[in-house]
């Protein structure tokens, strides 16, 4: 036995694929603790089918995990990958297309049977046909030798056997990108630590499928990745978008004193979220599996009155039932969060497939002028700082605030620089207190903000009564006099449009002399970033900037706008924010728009700025 | 404490504080009422506001939910903590505000179109829950704030201006559907009979989880004499049966008929001396009795049970969870915070 060859790489892309069953997403997450506890910089995408089990073997049945490391910082979970783990033909036809050219495919080639061919679509065996000419194609018969590693083992099935595969294939992985094995061998003693037959099988898979990367002359090289040196320094973890919202939300709770309620319908993808908060009673979380989306809204603004950071989390359709909910929050002036993990709509649309289609429902999707503050969430673990910045406008302006996140922040992850508890900004709820001179007490008297008392049940002295109802200015009774609402409506709008003041500035990351603008917002951050650097490697100057605040916008906006020749405002959808400048600040702005259901790519940004330089 | 008789360490009368008597009046806020003169909401505002004082709850410690709809004017009236919603979600509000406390004495204010049509599903979800919630349904069998379209409490047949050629669906019957939904409080009572409304209230104020209370309440401008059987002078001690538990069921004015087990195993009303009457049990856990009451009779113009059909105790889930929230927030430990950010598998960059 010879040692292979390593030859180092600095990124690499590799995709896990297979049927639904086959237990693709777990190997693609112990691949990726394993890369972080090695050091690299990591980005993650999985994507899953609609059905929960689709016919097994079918294209419909795909499910996939994707993993962007390298040594150096990276934005997104790439774009093309190099490898591609294809577990039977389904998940080859399913995935070919977006392989690198001159990629590598390591395929189950037990899996390959006239059958699953059939169910796949080939006429012909793709691993024979010559159809890969060009690829580096490595056939292993994955189901065979984890049978037989774990045939003289007492405890193990063949159903355990059978199960096992995925963790054969990441053996192979882990070997040819020279992982550690420990945190995967731990995890599989942990996991299964009542199980023997499980435990013993996946173990010996691991190390079978290890093994085989480097007694087998099939794979003739290995590859280092070394670990990335100029990330910041400090603690980190691998958080998805779905747990750095919770956690934001979490550390508001805490910080601010506030019982976290959150109500919810299950929903794809927003459903992740409620499991997430469900587990944390010990921080004394309220969660509430309410019978619609309108009564998650609520339950949310109701907890609110009674004190609470009262939060409700949904997808696409949900919003559209919660609006008139969310126009009540906005005339009662109580604070309340209402995340959107946004989806491809319209109406059920594609429920699995990521979107930024609802950001002008959700800064104008109320009937009457109901303002309120929109924030987006940037990056999986950005997710955390705008969960916290909602909540914080939420309680500081008594208002009901949007937070935007999509399906695409909400799966994937990335290593999260854990934030100093203590050096979050303070949340203080302000709670109204009795007045103690006896005059009797005003519900929307107004505090240097713009925002009205938080007076809670159960207060002496603050019984009031509040309502959907148009409110007299400072008194909050009941009026319909036309003078008082057009004051109202003015007031609504101003202290909205007031938060601006305090908001950060646009901050753009600019070259001398450049003329184009890449403006984005949400979770394309990534991909505009990436997409930058290499068009600054190839010596072209660009500016680009990101929004993380929607509504009100960040006060220098206008002035970003018009220091650019041109504007580029790329969007998962027709052109909603591009829609929005234009109105608001008359700038000729340029569209990209995706509507795939998947995320905007480096590769595609890259060239929409080249065309315009 | 939750599944214990409504006692002397019950939820109401752990709100109860010693102090200086109250009065109506210290219910009672500044708000114009703009109810039609006539109307019965006037005749069940008075009632609440005369009880309040009674159960020695401060005003603070009272919040009132409502929905839209002319009931839903009830939350303005009251100076006690009040939220006037949308339409239909007041149990949504409410099931919300309980959810974040446990230490307030919360009233949902709503009629028969705000509780049964476009709020249908929030009511039978608070019912299912057990919210401590007391419910008081003003059924009018109309839109009234809609200037007069059929409910779904209508008669069929009824001639609205939605329904000019009479209402084709057959109407639900609140307490049924109260009873089908698991509603551990269900009682009915009549805007017109200020003291059985009050006996009914405090019944309701008693309870420890969700009281459903339906108050025949008159619309004297799209609806009047919808209940005239029941209210009249004359006819109302001919059609009111009233239950009270542990008494046999008799009515009229001599209690000359009654309410018995029918051969086919459901009720009817029969001649008092002449067989043997069901006795009222509002405690039964079997819900079967009180649902027959509840069907006992097609239509208020016919004899009708009024009273507690049903009281029972179940465990408030809402509430159990909420005293153990509470509990663990006050052993939140001041590093929990960094321990939650720093769970999982953590590695450190080097600076």
């Amino acid at each position: 036995m010879t040692r292979s060859p390593v030859r180092s790489r600095r990124r690499v892309i590799v995709r896990f694929a297979g049927d639904s069953g086959d237990g693709m997403q777990l190997a693609g997450s112990r691949f990726t603790e394993a890369t972080a506890e090695h050091g690299n910089d990591f980005a993650t995408l999985p994507s899953f089918p609609a059905e929960i089990r689709a016919p097994a073997g079918t294209l419909a049945g795909v499910s996939a995990f994707q993993i962007h490391f390298a040594a150096q910082d990276i934005l997104t979970p790439g774009d093309e990958p190099d490898v591609l783990v294809a577990m039977n033909p389904a998940a080859l036809r399913s995935e070919l297309g977006a392989l690198a050219p001159r990629g590598t495919v390591i395929a189950n080639e037990d899996a390959f049977s006239k059958r699953n061919l059939q169910k796949a679509g080939y006429e012909t065996n793709p691993l024979e046909d010559g159809s890969l000419d060009g690829l580096h194609l490595i056939r292993i018969p994955m189901t065979s030798l984890t049978a037989r590693a774990t045939e003289a083992m007492e405890s193990v099935s063949t159903r355990d056997a059978g199960r096992a595969k995925n963790l054969f294939a990441l053996g192979v992985v882990s070997w040819l990108y020279d992982r550690p094995t420990t945190p995967t061998e731990d995890w599989i003693r942990r996991k299964f630590v009542n199980k023997p037959g499980p435990l013993e099988a996946n173990l010996a898979a691991f190390r079978a499928g290890w093994n085989f990367g480097e007694t087998s002359e099939l794979i003739d090289v290995q590859y280092r990745v070394d670990p990335a040196t100029d990330v910041p320094p400090g603690t980190y973890r691998n958080v998805n978008g779905t747990t750095a919202t919770a956690l934001g939300l979490l550390a508001a709770s805490v910080k601010s004193g506030l019982p976290l309620v959150l109500a919810s319908y299950p929903i794809t993808p927003a459903s992740e979220l409620l499991h997430e908060l469900a587990r944390h009673q010990d921080l004394g979380v309220r969660t509430m599996q309410a019978e619609d989306e309108i009564a998650a809204a609520g339950m949310a603004l109701g907890a609110a009155f009674g004190g609470a950071l009262g939060v409700t989390a949904t997808s696409g359709p949900g919003m559209d039932l919660k609006a008139e909910t969310i126009g009540l929050a906005v005339t009662l002036e109580l604070p309340m969060v209402v995340i959107d993990v946004q989806r491809a709509g319209p109406s059920t649309g594609m429920p699995t497939k990521t979107e930024q289609s609802d950001l002008l429902m959700a800064i104008h999707g109320r009937h009457g002028e109901s303002p309120l503050p929109v924030v987006a969430a940037a990056t999986p673990g950005q997710c955390f700082e705008a969960a916290y910045e909602a909540a914080r406008i939420a309680v500081h302006h008594r208002t009901p605030v949007i937070l935007l996140s999509d399906l695409f922040l909400a799966n994937s992850s990335e290593p999260w620089l854990i934030p100093d508890a203590g050096a979050l900004a303070p949340i203080d709820p302000g709670f109204a207190a009795a007045p103690l001179n006896g005059t009797p007490f005003q519900p929307y008297a107004r505090d240097a903000n713009g925002a009205r008392p938080w007076a809670v049940p159960g207060t002496p002295g603050l019984a009031h009564r509040i309502g959907g109802l148009e409110k007299e200015d400072v008194t909050g009774d009941i009026s319909y006099d036309g003078a008082n609402h057009a004051r109202m409506t003015q007031v609504r709008a101003g202290r909205i449009a007031g938060i601006a003041a305090e908001l950060p500035l646009l901050e753009v990351d600019a070259d001398d002399g450049a003329e184009l603008l890449v403006l984005g917002w949400g979770s394309s951050r990534g991909a505009i970033r990436a997409a930058a650097r290499r068009v600054r490697l190839n010596g072209h100057a660009v500016a680009i900037a990101h929004l993380r605040h929607m509504s009100p916008l960040p006060a220098n906006t206008g002035e970003v706008l018009r220091r650019y020749e041109r504007v580029l405002v790329p969007e998962m959808n027709t052109g909603q924010l591009a829609q929005l400048l234009r109105a608001e600040f008359l700038v000729d702005v340029e569209s990209y728009c995706k509507l795939e259901g998947k995320p905007l790519f480096a590769a595609e940004l890259e060239r929409e700025i080249l065309e315009r330089l | 404490m939750t599944g214990e008789s409504a006692g002397a360490d019950s939820h109401a009368s752990s709100l109860r504080e010693h102090r200086e008597a109250l009065t109506a009046k210290d219910f009672t806020s500044d708000q114009e009422t703009r109810w039609c003169p006539g109307c019965g909401d006037y005749a069940v505002l008075a009632a609440v506001q005369k009880l309040m004082p009674e159960l020695g709850i401060p005003p603070h410690r009272v919040v009132f939910v409502t929905g839209i709809g002319c009931a839903g004017r009830f939350a303005y009236y009251m100076d006690t903590y009040g939220m006037h919603g949308i339409h239909g979600r007041a149990p949504a509000l409410a099931t919300g505000l309980a959810a974040a406390r446990d230490d307030l004495s919360i009233w949902i204010v709503t009629g028969d179109g705000d509780a049964l049509s476009i709020g249908g599903n929030h009511l039978i979800h608070a019912l299912r829950r057990n919210v401590p919630v007391r419910i008081l349904m003003f059924n009018n069998q109309i839109y009234g704030l809609t200037k007069g379209q059929a409910s779904p409490t209508s008669e069929l047949g009824k001639v609205t201006k939605s329904t000019p050629f009479g209402a084709q669906d057959e109407p639900f019957n609140p307490l049924a559907l109260a009873l089908g939904a698991g509603a551990t409080f269900a009682a009915r009572t009549i805007d017109r009979d200020r003291h059985h409304m009050t006996e009914v209230l405090r019944a309701a104020a008693a309870h420890e989880g969700a009281a459903f209370v339906e108050i025949y309440q008159n619309c004297p401008v799209f609806n009047d004499g919808a209940f005239a059987a029941l209210t009249d002078k004359g006819r109302a001690v001919f059609n009111q049966i009233p239950l009270a538990h542990g008494e046999p069921i008799r009515f009229g004015p001599d209690g000359e008929h009654g309410v018995a087990r029918a051969a086919d195993g459901g009720l009817e009303i029969v001649a008092a001396g002449e067989h043997d009457l069901v006795v009222h049990d509002a405690h039964r856990a079997d819900p079967a009795q009180a649902f027959a009451l509840a069907r006992l009779a097609e239509s208020p113009s016919d004899p009708t049970p009024i009273g507690v059909f049903r009281a029972v105790e179940r465990p408030i889930g809402i509430s159990e969870v909420a005293r153990k929230l509470t509990a663990a927030r006050e052993q939140i430990a001041p590093d929990a915070l960094d321990g939650l950010l720093h769970a999982g598998d953590t590695w450190t960059v080097g600076g």
